[in-house]
């Protein structure tokens, strides 16, 4: 790739820019967390239901005087954390999975399709919630789950691009030289289809943190973690009295998901240029 | 009529596949779920009860091989059995079929608002490209693409109920209030109307969004120009001639999706306490009733089943060339 080009590509993207300032201040935000706020989240450091520009809580205090901040700050670390591993998971078993069928077809591609079918049908959300709470709340949990739900569309995505690019020459050329079936997906095929994997994969990311978050509005998320999903599903039922309390953790949810997709579009138009000109009237 | 038949043929083999399959995962669900299988189903709540645990262990014959486990459970299942919830002392059948009705209205109504509203703005801005409202209707649905549904509806709580008083936040009815005929009809469409808009908006815009880009697609195709060139009126080459063709990719998806708008109403009822399977769920989780989660789980793929058939006959309504039976 490079890398001159694509920078270019991408900055022509001004939502794609803004999303790209957005995820850095999240991401400093997770992992400075423990600077800025010193105490745990969990810990009461102040009276409750303080409103937010409260003395000592900028954004005001829970129903156990926990601050807000502190709060949205460690749950950025919960957010990506869990958002990027449970998709990288997805990916390794997705493409896996796609690229066995679109490479070898006949009935691995009918078993293996007929399989991400099922996974498509049954609804992804209940079934998460379901894998979940059987298997008790963790992190490791979450992420199987969310993964287990996420790799179908990359699944059939890797399989249409190993479908086509296995009938052009450079894949042919490589066949009749004798390269194994491994080298040819690995050094041949997969480079070539990396660009629509990638831009499906960061908009993943963004589908998993909300994922993740409604989990913990449910009360199934880590239990050893704040995050802004439980903030909210906590402050639910005080609404009336103190809207901040789920404010605030809904905003930072709605900020990270938009610039996760602003992101996506814009790799988007950095790595499949011809499309996205199109796709501009 | 005999396309219809095979169609729906083809349909149930399909969907019996499906549901068996989602059976069999039910079933490896409690038997690799950490503890013993017999208090994984007896959940939290009847784990403590050894009469309980054991007449479940004698009923699933736990103590026999695998094999023979699943097919009493299959046999348990074809019959409607899914199960007893201790906590709630009833069968989970029973509980699922009191709660359905009310998930069914809810998301049937948020599905059809998704789709209606959806599709209109995704043409008006398609019409309208690079104007001003196609920029807004865009931005709007970029933010609902983004927002999680729950926190969605908790702010429309705040701002409608709350600080307007306009409309109820919770239940399906006013308690107590004891209405009858119209009157009662129109409390229930009131209780509806923040719930199904919170559920219907998401989707909503991702409907837009397609039919915008489906209709960018469409629009400078050939037949469009034919219809534009015999002096039609525009109105008439927008909704006869390009959206009947945009619109199947967006009925697509709509159908794909139609699992989602399910599980969105967990999260959904959660927030206004709406007395549907989605509540249930989210008892059952507090409970850890795991027989009643499964159960949700096998009732919501059902509906998903369902919806996808119907999207299907959509589908075939508006572009004739589709055969139901191929």
């Amino acid at each position: 790739m490079r890398s001159k080009t694509f920078w270019q590509a991408y900055a022509r993207n001004k939502a794609a820019r803004f999303g790209l300032v957005i995820m850095i201040l999240v991401v400093v935000l997770g992992l400075f967390a423990g600077v800025l706020f010193p105490a745990s989240p969990w810990d009461m450091v102040n009276a409750p239901f303080l409103p937010p520009l409260s003395d000592g809580a900028l954004l005001g205090t829970d129903t156990l005087g926990r601050d807000i901040a502190a709060g949205i700050a460690y749950g950025a670390r919960v957010s990506l954390l869990i958002g990027m591993t449970s998709t990288a998971v997805a990916v390794v078993v997705g493409v896996t999975l796609g690229a066995l069928a679109g490479f070898f077809g006949g009935w691995v591609d009918d078993a293996l399709m007929r399989f991400t079918e099922l996974f498509q049908t049954i609804p992804n959300f209940v079934l998460t919630v379901v894998l979940v709470a059987i298997f008790t709340p963790s992190q490791r949990s979450i992420i199987s789950a969310i993964a287990i739900v996420s790799w179908p569309p990359l699944a059939r995505l890797a399989r249409a691009e190993f479908m086509s690019l296995r009938s052009r020459e450079f894949v042919q050329a490589a066949m009749t030289t004798g390269q194994s079936n491994m080298a040819i997906i690995f050094r041949e095929i997969l480079p070539n289809s990396l660009s629509p994997l990638i831009v499906s994969a960061s908009l993943m990311v963004a589908t998993a943190v909300l994922l993740e978050s409604s989990l913990s509005f449910l009360g199934l998320g880590d239990p050893n973690a704040m995050s802004w999903g439980y903030m909210i599903g906590s402050a639910r039922t005080v609404i009336r009295q103190a809207w901040w309390m789920s404010f605030f953790p809904g905003l930072a949810i709605l900020l990270t998901v938009l610039a996760l997709n602003l992101i996506g579009e814009g790799l988007n138009d950095a790595l499949n240029p011809r499309l996205s000109r199109q796709g501009k009237a | 009529m005999a396309g219809l038949a095979r169609f729906f043929g083809g349909r149930l083999i399909k969907a019996v596949a499906i549901l068996f399959a989602i059976v069999v995962m039910n079933f490896l669900l409690v038997h690799a779920a950490p503890g013993d299988p017999a208090t994984v189903m007896a959940g939290e709540a009847g784990a403590g009860d050894a009469q309980f645990v054991a007449q479940l262990r004698e009923q699933f014959g736990l103590d026999r091989p695998l094999v023979v486990q699943l097919g009493t459970y299959i046999g348990h299942v074809s019959t409607g059995d899914l199960g007893f919830s201790y906590r709630q002392q009833k069968p989970v059948w029973e509980l699922l079929v009191q709660r359905l009705p009310a998930t069914l209205v809810l998301t049937a109504s948020a599905f059809a608002l998704a789709l209606v509203l959806g599709i209109g703005l995704g043409t008006l801005a398609a019409v309208h490209a690079g104007t001003l409202r196609d920029g807004a209707i865009t931005v709007l649905a970029l933010l609902a693409y983004a927002t999680p549904i729950y926190w969605i509806g908790l702010m429309l709580i705040l701002l409608f109920s709350v600080r307007l008083g306009w409309l109820p936040a919770f239940g399906y009815e006013t308690v107590g209030a004891g209405l009858t005929g119209i009157a009662h009809l129109a409390d229930i469409a009131k209780h509806m109307v923040l719930p199904v808009a919170t559920l219907g908006l998401f989707y909503m815009a991702v409907y837009a969004r397609l039919t915008r880009a489906s209709i960018q697609e469409v629009r400078d195709m050939d037949f469009v120009k034919t219809a534009r060139a015999k002096g039609l009126r525009e109105s008439t080459v927008v909704f006869r001639h390009i959206l009947r063709n945009a619109i199947l990719p967006v009925i697509t998806v709509a159908g794909v999706q139609a699992g989602q708008l399910i599980g969105g109403s967990i999260l959904i009822e959660t927030v206004f306490a709406w007395p549907g399977i989605g509540r249930l769920a989210f008892e059952a989780v507090l409970q850890r009733d795991y027989q009643v989660l499964l159960g949700i789980f096998f009732i919501s793929s059902v509906m998903v089943i369902v919806f996808n058939i119907v999207t299907d006959l959509i589908y075939s309504l508006i572009d004739p060339r589709i055969d139901l039976a191929s």
